[in-house]
């Protein structure tokens, strides 16, 4: 008997997955500003659904709220811009706002259990919604655009923005993907399975939450940062909309609550949805929201956790497993 | 005088919270769980007083009244069918099948009704306009009172039925330990169903008095939970009386706001809530040793 954690599969698809991420990069080079607008929105939606999933599936924490971090990321951008910064610059700033910001947020959220966490969360994106609108310099309730992009040739500035979105995506994913492999990864899925026996094995819960509950908001902003350089334009009614909470929550639930892949394969569906969609519509919204509800009820770990359990696939590893002994015991992811 | 008056008016509208909140509170207390789709629901209510309104030219009331038993109805079936499910499946499943729920109802409203604002005002009659001036600064609507009064007689008659009927024995004895309940031969399900259906129908009535009060949407219902649920979470969760002076307390601070700036009415309930709730949870104790 022994312990694994790479098999051949999962070490051909980790380093296949470094050369799609290098395929994607000349995606600007080759496609036209359309296509590369529309992958932009792809890789935002991958991003917001690994963090809500590092968020619900390990910390056991959710959030119906992590729009005022998109609104964080997205406002920060505008505001930084507005005061002469690059506006590449002003991204990157913008996002370690958002992250920034998040610490404080946690002292506070961090000690709020189930539902008070994910309405208590609400209330602040609701909140930092409303002090958007007090203002007039940011557009007050109508939003605003964000003009000195305009100084970058289209073409050019959508390949700069999705190559930014695409390096966001790589830092995110493999930021999470080291954090699960580490000793600390260990104590974070031991939370995502039992919070209370975790804590009697002496793993500090409090803290690794914080960990989390900071990456996402990190992540959270890079994806507002991200929104806000793809379409141009924001406005408080729509960035820091409960609507982002519930495409993070349909993108985890189908893919795979508290799996690596998972996620990643809910935010790829989500894409070919609004891609075949394209009008969305209220039915649309509604196949959506009992999708959702339904793999709640009776698929807790989604679509990535069937095929983990049925094909005993493991693509990119962030567990161990147990092999040669007659019962396939498995351990971790 | 006008902060007298903006008090009398936080008073009004904080029974109004209190009653949309009340539903929450309850399945809070006896299951422990938050359904997102609260406010939706209270919405739903409104809209089928609405079409009765709209098929049969009834009053506000008398289309509630008629409302009501459908409302009941679906509180059990949403028990049978979804919550219970989920209660089985831990901590979190509630929320997320709730957030779901929360998504269709809102979306088939759309469906059904358009986005086009309604109001069930014009069919409620005089009570709209109707109100008692003291002084030219100073006044009572009868709506105010009204709902005034029928939120103290529905947290009175959910007092009367949990401390003197046997159903209401039987609900205690479940919220308190279900388990233990199950063993003295109280079925939990069916207490559990019958709580849900109470609660939906007070969210339909909450929804009525929205629709009378002001106009309202297909996407009313996720403001109508976060107010249910901060009067819920300000008062206390899990105390009946305390949802009523919390809805009060959060009518306070929005009229009380609004006295300052308009725009700041809302902000200023938002405040108190997250004010409680680090009160109550001591997020100070935490940042002084980041501090350090």
């Amino acid at each position: 008997m022994r312990v694994e954690r790479w098999t051949r599969t999962s070490k051909v698809f980790t380093g296949g997955s470094a050369v799609v991420a290098f395929a994607l990069a000349s995606v600007p080079l080759i496609f036209d500003s359309d296509v590369v607008q529309k992958l932009t929105n792809l890789l935002i939606l991958v991003i917001l659904a690994t963090m809500w999933n590092a968020l619900a599936g390990y910390g056991g924490l959710v959030s119906v709220g992590q729009q005022a971090f998109i609104g964080i990321g997205a406002y920060g951008t505008v505001y930084l811009a507005g005061m002469g910064v690059s506006p590449y610059v002003a991204m990157l700033l913008a996002m370690v706002l958002a992250g920034v910001l998040s610490v404080p947020i946690s002292l506070f959220a961090l000690r709020l259990r189930a539902a008070q966490f994910a309405i208590g969360m609400w209330v602040i994106a609701e909140v930092a919604s409303l002090l958007v609108r007090l203002d007039k310099n940011l557009g007050a309730g109508t939003g605003i655009s964000l003009i000195q992009m305009n100084q970058f040739e289209p073409n050019f500035r959508q390949a700069y923005t999705f190559w930014m979105a695409l390096g966001f995506t790589v830092l995110f994913l493999t930021a999470l993907f080291f954090l699960l492999r580490s000793p600390l990864g260990a104590s974070l899925q031991a939370i995502r399975d039992d919070e209370d026996a975790a804590r009697s094995l002496g793993v500090r819960v409090a803290s690794r939450k914080r960990l989390l509950f900071v990456l996402a908001g990190f992540g959270c902003g890079a994806a507002g940062v991200l929104v806000v350089a793809n379409t141009l334009f924001i406005e408080p009614g729509s960035v820091f909309s409960v609507q982002w909470s519930a495409y993070m929550i349909f993108m985890v639930l189908v893919g795979g609550l508290g799996t690596f892949e998972g996620p990643i394969l809910g935010a790829i569906l989500l894409f070919a949805i609004q891609t075949t969609f394209t009008q969305g519509g209220p039915w649309y919204l509604v196949g959506l929201g009992a999708t959702a509800a339904l793999f709640a009820l009776v698929l807790p770990r989604g679509l990535w956790g069937v095929i983990e359990g049925r094909l005993g696939l493991h693509l990119l590893p962030v567990g161990y497993r147990v092999v040669g002994s007659k019962q396939k015991a498995e351990l971790g992811a | 005088m006008t902060l007298l008056n903006a008090i009398v008016q936080g008073i009004f509208l904080g029974a109004f919270y209190a009653v949309l909140a009340c539903g929450l509170s309850i399945m809070f207390g006896v299951m422990r769980i938050i359904n997102l789709a609260h406010g939706d629901i209270a919405v739903l209510g409104a809209y089928l007083a609405f079409v009765v309104v709209e098929h049969t030219g009834a009053s506000a009331y008398v289309a509630f009244a008629a409302a009501l038993p459908v409302m009941l109805a679906l509180g059990y079936i949403l028990q049978i069918t979804i919550l219970e499910r989920s209660l089985k499946a831990g901590l979190l499943t509630p929320l997320l099948a709730t957030f779901g729920l929360s998504i269709v109802i809102q979306n088939l409203l759309l469906i059904a009704f358009s986005p086009d604002v309604r109001s069930l005002g014009p069919a409620a009659g005089a009570l709209t306009s109707a109100s008692w001036h003291v002084t030219s600064e100073l006044s009572f609507s009868a709506l105010g009172m009204v709902v005034l009064a029928v939120a103290v007689v529905v947290f009175g008659a959910l007092q009367l039925f949990l401390s003197r009927t046997r159903a209401g024995w039987a609900m205690r004895a479940t919220a308190e330990d279900a388990d233990a309940a199950e063993l003295v031969g109280i079925d939990s399900r069916s207490v559990y169903a019958r709580a849900t259906a109470i609660a939906v129908a007070i969210a339909a009535l909450g929804g009525l008095f929205l629709a009378i009060r002001s106009v309202f949407d297909p996407i009313s219902g996720p403001t109508q939970l976060i107010f249910a649920f901060e009067a819920v979470v300000i008062g206390g969760m899990g105390s009946l009386w305390g949802t009523l002076l919390g809805g009060i307390a959060l009518g306070l601070a929005q009229t009380l706001g609004a006295e300052i700036q308009p725009q700041f009415a809302v902000l200023a309930g938002h405040l108190l809530f997250l004010a409680v709730l680090i009160a109550r949870f001591g997020g100070g104790r935490l940042s002084l040793r980041v501090a350090r």
